[in-house]
């Protein structure tokens, strides 16, 4: 690992010239890094997909792979395409230099590398990979991985894409009133416990949860990334988090604790998702009718006097031995036409 | 006596400061190891015909002199390795120019390495 002002990084310089390679080698561990080498494009591969670097500085002209198929090769590879590369060579022409950064290399000296210019611009590469990790790491930290993994591939732009997905609503019944009979803290440990809960149960079925708001959560099974059976999974994961409040209800009431009971409903079909918000704060989400339906079927649960309510499209998309019992047609504020609505039998496995 | 033409040493005198006057000893053993192999297979290239191995090889022999201060056999590996396999094979023998050139700088850097 690398401290602050990159100092004891790990770095492969690839050079198929033996001066060049201890030359640069020697200039690097005078800086305080740690160095390997390599000799050609191809040897450099191998080894950058063997163990971790934190810097490659790569010459072009090389026997067997030279630098430019390097970094077309980098550029391909999800887990090394953020792998900054600084381009020391002695190369004519401007074209090549502009190749090499077009390419994705992060900078160019032309050999014999003056020393300093080569600290300033290693420092400043490492530097900025420093920031880049960080802010990998908030991505990571503060949306669904799928989320992450889909901004690291595709990047971030504001507006959606049509999916075909589910979508839950999920809520704690009567938040209110159990908030104003409990301390805060017992109502922010409280919910702090049923968020994991309900997280553990989304994700393992490969889920995001894309909105919290107090004691409601809104979950995507089939965005960002496609999930064939988003149906049954969206499904399985109310089933587990029924039982998942049960366990827990079980553990609260032993200690004498206030138990809790949540309400889902689920909606099957098209829908954009996206990012929205504004470039400088936005949030992944999912809008459309079924979106509507979900949220309608979630608040439905009360009336209904069931624990998990989807609707007909979500039906459809279970197996025909599915425990469901259907309540006919409801109308939903917000809806002019009645939809179809079922009960999923929380006692049995779907 | 150090030829002052053959080798700059403003840049000598660098390399010695920015990476420690005994490497510097070192990687001039190096490069009188690895320059003659150069020098070799840049005859060998132009005699086969092998224009990329031709033009690497000058490549880095140019690269190699320019860090140590060979200015002028930096240069004729220059015209070499933009020249190609033409200017390889002109008349006034370069490879044999460019050998002598070697020979003098080979000399002044092991006096250099001395001092």
């Amino acid at each position: 690992m690398t401290d602050r002002n990159g100092h004891g990084a790990r770095l492969l310089v690839v050079d198929d010239n033996k001066v060049n390679r201890l030359l640069l080698t020697r200039n690097l561990e005078l800086m305080g890094h740690r160095v390997t080498t390599a000799e050609n494009g191809r040897v450099a591969l191998e080894m950058l997909r063997r163990e971790p670097f934190d810097l490659l500085v790569l010459d072009i002209e090389m026997p067997e792979m030279n630098g430019f198929q390097v970094l077309e090769q980098l550029a391909h590879d999800l887990q090394l395409r953020d792998l900054p590369v600084v381009v020391t060579s002695s190369l004519e022409g401007l074209d090549n230099v502009v190749r090499c950064i077009e390419l994705g290399a992060e900078d160019y000296l032309t050999k014999p590398v003056n020393a300093v210019l080569l600290k300033a611009r290693i420092s400043a590469s490492l530097e900025k990979k420093r920031l880049r990790d960080q802010q990998k790491e908030l991505v990571r930290r503060f949306a669904a991985p799928e989320v992450a993994q889909d901004l690291q591939q595709s990047g971030f732009t504001l507006g959606g894409k049509r999916v075909n997905g589910t979508v839950m609503f999920c809520d704690i019944r009567d938040f209110t009133p159990l908030v104003e009979s409990q301390s805060p803290e017992a109502t922010i440990e409280l919910l702090n416990t049923y968020y994991t809960l309900m997280f553990n149960a989304i994700s393992s079925q490969g889920g995001i949860v894309s909105v919290m708001a107090a004691d409601g959560l809104m979950a995507v099974f089939g965005a960002p990334l496609p999930l064939p059976d988003h149906c049954a999974a969206a499904v399985r994961a109310a089933l587990e988090m029924i039982e998942l409040i049960e366990l827990f209800n079980a553990e609260q009431a032993a200690a004498g604790k206030t138990t809790i009971r949540i309400g889902i409903g689920i909606a099957s079909g098209e829908m954009v998702a996206g990012y929205t918000g504004t470039n400088e704060r936005a949030t992944y989400t999912c809008i459309g009718d079924t979106v509507n339906i979900a949220s309608r079927l979630e608040g439905h649960t009360k009336q209904a006097g069931r624990a998990i309510l989807i609707d007909a499209a979500t039906r459809a998309g279970l197996a025909s031995d599915a425990s469901l019992e259907a309540l006919g047609p409801v109308t939903v504020r917000g809806k002019t036409q009645a939809v179809e609505v079922f009960a999923v039998d929380a006692g049995r496995k779907t | 006596m150090t030829n002052t033409a053959t080798i700059d040493r403003a840049t000598f005198e660098n390399l010695e400061q920015t990476a420690g006057a005994d490497f510097v000893r070192e990687l001039v053993a190096t490069f009188l190891t690895e320059a003659p192999r150069m020098l070799d297979d840049l005859g060998a290239a132009l005699a086969a015909g092998d224009a990329e191995k031709f033009r690497r090889t000058a490549h880095s022999l140019k690269s190699n002199s320019n860090t140590f201060g060979a200015l002028t056999l930096g240069a004729m590996a220059k015209n070499l390795e933009l020249g190609g396999l033409a200017a390889g094979r002109a008349a006034d023998d370069p490879i044999g120019t460019l050998a002598r050139e070697y020979g003098r700088v080979a000399q002044a850097l092991t006096e250099l390495k001395g001092d």
